[in-house]
């Protein structure tokens, strides 16, 4: 099985809307150990000049999820689930996801190289809100290690 | 008005940590992820795709490794980008736990733009292993 190269420039169709829930954001923090108030505590996030609890940088890795679980399973796409490393990952933010906030997610593969027996599959996953407002940019590179590696 | 990086020079170490992670933290992760994927609580399954036993998440690495930042950050700023690739497994024994430490240094300043900082994370294993690479966040003032 080999990645289909015509996967690249491929926009998937957005997500369903994501409600980021101060909980989850309350649950998320903890288990990256992120123990500033301001993820926990809604009156300091407030004091802040935020709407709610502050979502950890990672965070929007739960939404960004979402679109790569539409790539893997895409039928034709030719990506061995069972051989995937994650090789890089990148986040650009225009501000932090806040509780409260509802987002929707559309990947886009951008670039798509072999190497020594390996495929890397890059996609980005562009975060906005369902009002359109962009909030973060998520890029993945996807290690398909080859058969014989 | 205060620059985000008063107080310090390119090259300075800023801030750094420490994270005990167990098997515990693993779950906890996997639960609050939603990233299920057995190699992260299962040796046996591990193994079977070549890898020594249960390793911790990439995305927990990352995730915690920006901890210090966001903290000595506080509400000064935010953080406009973060990246890292992911350069060697952090392996959690099943019992007791790995260390995983990280050095934060200021890398530039007014970079990407007047009043943003680059830092520069170093993140490693007890053993002395880089486990993050490449692992850069930027800074920006609100």
């Amino acid at each position: 099985m080999s990645v289909n190269p015509e996967l690249l420039d491929i926009v998937f169709d957005p997500t369903e809307p994501y409600v980021v829930g101060r909980e989850k954001v309350r649950e998320f923090a903890s288990a990256v150990f992120a123990t500033a108030p301001i993820h926990h505590d809604v009156d300091v996030a407030i004091a802040a000049g935020y709407e709610d609890v502050v979502a950890p940088p990672t965070f929007p890795i739960v939404i960004q999820e979402k679109t790569l679980q539409q790539l893997l399973t895409q039928p034709g796409a030719g990506i061995d689930f069972s051989r995937v490393v994650h090789g890089d990952q990148k986040f650009e933010y225009q501000r932090p996801l806040v509780a409260g906030d509802e987002v929707v997610a559309t990947l886009r593969v951008t670039k798509i190289q072999s190497l020594g027996g390996h495929t890397m599959v890059t996609s980005e996953s562009t975060i906005t809100t369902t009002a359109g407002e962009l909030v973060v940019v998520a890029t993945s590179t996807l290690v398909i290690r080859g058969e014989g590696g | 008005m205060s620059t985000l990086w008063e107080g310090h020079d390119v090259g300075d170490v800023i801030v750094t940590g420490s994270i005990e992670l167990t098997r515990d933290s693993l779950v906890r992760y996997a639960g609050a992820s939603g990233d299920f994927n057995p190699i992260h609580y299962r040796d046996d399954v591990a193994r079977s795709v070549g890898l020594e036993g249960v390793l911790a998440h990439g995305m927990l690495t990352m995730g915690l490794a920006v901890g210090p930042v966001t903290e000595w950050l506080g509400d000064r700023g935010f953080v406009a980008g973060y990246q890292v690739r992911f350069t060697k497994p952090v392996y959690v024994p099943a019992e007791g736990s790995v260390s995983v430490s990280v050095s934060v240094s200021l890398a530039k300043t007014d970079d990407p733009a007047e009043g943003f900082a680059t830092l520069a994370l170093a993140v490693t294993t007890e053993g002395g292993a880089t486990v993050l690479g490449k692992a850069l966040v930027v800074v920006s003032p609100r």
